[in-house]
């Protein structure tokens, strides 16, 4: 009797109301939803950067709508030593920084890469410099290199004996440079040293037992297997390394505000200065816009340099 | 070309013992199989030849020299990986000139040596690609000739064929042990699968539970096994082993069937052994109920129940009868396995 009702039944044909027909028509379900991703990306993102590059070739300050100068601001700055001066220290900055960064990272990532006793406790210690906010450890930084309570002096001077004096190590333009790159550095290794080490876990261990049978030794793995198989995600690291060092603001700001004699100005802290402090807009704008060629070439570089590798998964190449 | 002694030979990893003193005596250009079921100790026992795991107890010699303090790379072996363990940033020329590379070889040496092994294994054409790029079956190919140019004293295989799939499986088994006829190199290969073993092996190694359970040529395995492992182990489809014991008129099986014991048999069998192969179709034979019928063309598995005892039969004739008919059998009485039931033993028949 059952399977007579259940044959005998059909479902019935409701007319659906428009609105739930609207949302069937796919076109527009991929409409609504990509919406309010969309929004928030114009608003925050697309806006900010359209204004930014506008204000760049505008003469606003602070309290006066501009005019169209055209590239007047560009014209400028390249007559600008201090502007020079940025750009060769956020170019040193960077270069710097990230070839630290990345030979103690890859060193840190490679220990933690061994079986270790409390592996991922050290692990999570690791990443403990990186989660700190940037101001807080800008200022543990500036009490580091206080010429008068720097640790630094007190262990080297009073309780070493190495230095008769203590260090000034903001109070001069190379010795601020080099400090705030330590700085960097030390802000920089735990994401570094963390992806690297997630990129050496994909490297299977029987390639380390093959190649120590083919005679290998350590440094040999290193550099015909471990160095090559990182390459990759190295790649990928070092190019998001690159673009948040070169436009970094806080740690600089925060220590020295660029100085001493605006020698430690990096494009970023140079163009809030001008920009904000200072005033004048459409400078400060025109300032960070000249930031874009430098970090589209910088990741150009990596991207392409780097990153394809014939012999990786994806599309065949034969 | 080497022996090999393995001798007395433990592995504790902490305090689980997975190796309890373990012999083996291979002889120069043997080709040995290790098998057992998973975790039985044969691949650690491989790894410890190949120098990847350090000897807890015991000693391995290769020819006349103890290799337990020698590191890997001077004990003079070649090992082919289970997933093959190919440098996958490196073409296949690269991978199987790693080796000469290291020793800074000469070029000419390499191309020549590669190519030697390239010929050898057909990889001439491919020798510019990368592994991806490979079959499963090329990627396996090049495995061993990344271990052909090096020369070695003895090859080791860990599971080579077990990620390939079925066919290819049966072609590269076949391939594998032509590579050892021609080249009569020292191999130890390790397997899960006894038919790769009963096929390739001069000697077999069973191994079960970190012990060696028996060791002997494939054929004596499978006439005269040991034990009531190696019984159930060795064969496709596995040995009946039914339980019972002597009793008026043969051996009394425990679900009530009467099967006809061997003249020379003694009184203490307590489980009773026949191939399915071994069984075969007679007029006169035991009436059983047929269970199931699984033909596979050369031949046609039966379960048969005689009494409440299920029986595996391969016959070579073809069988109708269907599931609920009774059909009449009759082990081979010389063929006939018995073993003693608290030991497994063999009893000698």
């Amino acid at each position: 009797m059952s399977a007579t009702t259940a044959s005998a039944w059909t479902k019935p044909q409701q007319q659906a109301n428009w609105l739930v027909r609207l949302f069937d028509w796919k076109p527009f379900l991929a409409f609504a939803c990509l919406l309010p991703a969309a929004g928030l990306l114009l608003v925050f993102l697309t806006y900010p950067l359209g204004l930014g590059i506008w204000l760049a070739f505008t003469d606003t300050t602070i309290g006066r709508s501009g005019y169209w100068v055209g590239i007047e601001n560009f014209q400028y700055l390249l007559e600008d030593p201090l502007w020079w001066n940025a750009v060769f220290y956020s170019v040193f900055y960077t270069g710097i920084a990230t070839i630290g960064k990345f030979a103690l990272g890859l060193w840190l990532a490679l220990l933690l890469n061994n079986h270790l006793p409390f592996k991922s406790l050290l692990r999570a210690i690791i990443l403990l410099p990186w989660i700190v906010p940037t101001v807080l450890s800008a200022i543990a930084f500036w009490w580091i290199y206080d010429p008068q309570f720097s640790i630094i002096s007190f262990l080297l001077v009073d309780k070493l004996g190495i230095l008769d004096n203590y260090i000034d190590f903001l109070g001069s333009a190379w010795p601020a440079r080099f400090s705030l790159i330590a700085a960097n550095i030390w802000r920089g290794i735990p994401f570094v040293a963390i992806s690297l080490l997630a990129g050496l876990q994909t490297i299977s261990p029987s390639l380390y037992e093959a190649a120590l049978l083919d005679g290998s030794t350590g440094w040999q793995r290193f550099r015909y297997i471990t160095f090559p198989m990182l390459m990759p995600i190295l790649a990928i690291v070092m190019t998001f390394s690159i673009i948040f060092t070169f436009t970094d603001f806080q740690l600089v700001y925060a220590i020295t505000r660029g100085g001493p004699v605006n020698s430690t100005h990096l494009l970023a802290t140079l163009a809030f200065q001008r920009g904000i402090p200072g005033g004048q807009l459409g400078e400060g704008a025109a300032i960070a816009v000249s930031m874009i060629p430098f970090l589209v070439f910088a990741t150009l570089f990596s991207y392409f340099g780097l990153a394809r590798r014939k012999w990786q998964q994806g599309e065949g190449n034969d | 070309m080497a022996t090999v002694e393995i001798r007395n030979v433990r592995k504790a990893f902490g305090p689980v013992q997975v190796l309890h003193g373990v012999n083996v005596d291979i002889a120069d250009g043997e080709f040995v199989v290790l098998v057992g079921p998973s975790g039985c100790g044969k691949s650690t026992l491989l790894r410890m030849l190949a120098g990847l795991e350090n000897i807890t107890s015991g000693e391995i010699a290769i020819g006349p020299r103890v290799v337990n303090n020698v590191p890997p790379k001077d004990r003079d072996i070649a090992m082919v990986f289970q997933n093959y363990a190919l440098y996958p940033h490196m073409t296949v020329f690269d991978n199987m000139a790693f080796s000469m590379k290291l020793a800074k070889a000469p070029k000419e040496v390499m191309e020549q040596e590669v190519g030697r092994a390239a010929k050898i294994l057909g990889l001439e054409a491919l020798l510019q690609r990368y592994p991806r790029q490979l079959s499963g079956g090329q990627r396996q190919r090049v495995a061993m000739g990344r271990a052909i140019v090096r020369n070695p004293q003895v090859f080791l295989f860990d599971e080579p064929l077990s990620n390939l799939d079925a066919k290819l499986r049966v072609q590269m088994r076949a391939e594998i042990k032509e590579l050892h006829q021609r080249l009569r190199v020292t191999t130890v290969y390790v397997t899960h699968d006894q038919i790769e073993a009963m096929t390739m092996a001069d000697k077999i190694v069973v191994m079960n539970g970190g012990h060696v359970e028996q060791v002997g040529p494939p054929l004596e395995l499978y006439d005269r096994p040991a034990n009531l492992f190696v019984a159930g182990f060795i064969g496709s489809p596995a040995m009946n082993l039914v339980k019972g014991g002597p009793g008026e008129g043969g051996f009394q099986a425990e679900g009530g069937a009467v099967l006809p014991l061997p003249q020379s048999a003694r009184g203490e069998a307590g489980i009773y052994g026949i191939r399915p192969e071994h069984i075969q179709l007679r007029e006169d034979g035991i009436p059983a109920t047929v269970v199931l019928v699984e033909p596979t063309g050369s031949e046609t598995q039966v379960v048969a129940r005689i009494g409440e005892t299920p029986l595996t039969c391969a016959f070579r004739e073809r069988v109708t009868a269907r599931p609920g008919e009774t059909i009449h059998i009759m082990p081979e009485m010389g063929l006939v396995h018995l073993f003693e039931s608290g030991s497994g033993r063999r009893l000698a028949a």
